[in-house]
């Protein structure tokens, strides 16, 4: 019972090469600052969110408008899967310098 | 110094309020003080070393690793809880008759169940890893290190304060009722977690979302003091997705038919 079962979860661990056709789109937290502030993405696409926290602290990547999200240590890159979403506008901020990390992903 | 320690304030509230309900709920008990101070010494130990290899688990499975670890922990949590439940569900009642009296019989009688360190470690592993990243990136920033340690010193103390009250405030319940009292706020515990768990698993997309219900951030949001004790006591929610829903369901209509089933073996007549 033990093995299958352990085969099963190490196949899920390694199974998702299927995200390796999703495009990846590179995304930048630097000075507590999201660069470009507005990342532009093809409608009803899966997308990877590439996010490179520059800063020396931790930065979390929230959006309410996304349903995600996720605290990147500092110095550290983190994906993040979105969409595939309709044409608009989806937020997101940085949780812990909210005042100055904002930004939005606008789908086209 | 503030930020800090809102933040680490949030992720110790979740873990005291498990720690609260988790204590209260197995008053009487012989031997569970040892057993949750075991479990809370082991989660902060795996906190670190989660917290050390968070790149390497992060990097597994395409960059999802972190959400499946999340998923990981707070699914073996659930089961952990249910099987507690369950344990409770048969041995709850006397626990509960006997807790008012000094009765030698109750101390010796039940062992702690041995889940409940485990159960206590994991809780304080999942909110903890997240609390010891924070810091050494705070460490590891060098600037204000001072006031960035008091403001988490007092996140730490306040939110244990916080779980400190809810286990007073349980054990005014009266011991006849402390049992039911107890399996149910369990049991909310673990249908909120199997939600969370869920959460993770729709956002490192290995489940659908499946819609999103409704919308109460106006009146509660996700992250708000009082959303965070409601996220954690009953799986409150803003904006919930299908799946996350489906599973909160779950758990609670396994843990009732399991406590049904349980009841209806200790009453069904024993032929010797």
């Amino acid at each position: 019972m033990r093995k299958p079962l352990g085969l099963l979860l190490l196949s899920l661990l390694l199974a998702p090469e299927v995200w390796a056709e999703t495009p990846e789109i590179p995304l930048v937290i630097k000075d507590h600052r999201f660069e470009p502030a507005t990342v532009k993405v093809p409608a009803n696409t899966k997308v990877m969110l590439v996010v490179e926290n520059r800063d020396a602290t931790p930065e979390e990547f929230e959006s309410h408008d996304l349903h995600r999200e996720k605290v990147i240590a500092g110095g550290k890159t983190a994906k993040i899967a979105v969409g595939p979403l309709k044409p608009g506008t989806y937020k997101f901020f940085g949780e812990f310098h909210e005042d100055t990390a904002q930004g939005a992903v606008v789908v086209e | 110094m503030l930020s800090a320690l809102i933040i680490v304030f949030r992720e110790v509230l979740e873990a005291a309020l498990v720690i609260g309900i988790v204590c209260a709920a197995t008053r009487g008990v012989r031997g569970r003080g040892v057993m949750v101070t075991l479990g809370i010494g082991a989660g902060v130990v795996g906190a670190v070393l989660v917290a050390l290899g968070a790149e390497r688990i992060a990097a597994l499975a395409a960059g999802m690793g972190q959400e499946l670890f999340n998923a990981a922990i707070l699914l073996t949590v659930v089961v952990m809880l249910g099987a507690h439940i369950l344990w409770m569900s048969r041995h709850g009642e006397a626990l509960a008759r006997d807790a008012g009296r000094a009765g030698e019989s109750v101390r010796t009688g039940q062992k702690p169940p041995r889940i409940l360190a485990a159960l206590v470690g994991l809780a304080v592993l999942r909110e903890g890893s997240e609390v010891v990243l924070f810091l050494y990136g705070i460490a590891a920033s060098g600037a204000t290190v001072g006031a960035m340690f008091a403001g988490s010193a007092a996140g730490i103390v306040l939110g244990a304060l916080v779980g400190l009250a809810l286990y007073s405030g349980l054990l005014t319940v009266p011991s006849r009722h402390l049992f039911a009292v107890s399996s149910i706020l369990l049991s909310l515990l673990a249908a909120g977690m199997a939600g969370q768990a869920a959460k993770f698993l729709i956002q490192a997309d290995y489940l659908p979302a499946l819609g999103y219900l409704w919308d109460t951030s106006w009146l509660v949001s996700n992250d708000s003091v009082s959303g965070r004790v409601l996220g954690t006591l009953v799986g409150y929610e803003a904006e919930p997705a299908g799946t996350q829903v489906l599973f909160y369901l779950a758990v609670i209509g396994v843990l009732v038919g399991g406590t049904w089933g349980v009841q209806r073996t200790r009453r069904a007549p024993v032929h010797p």
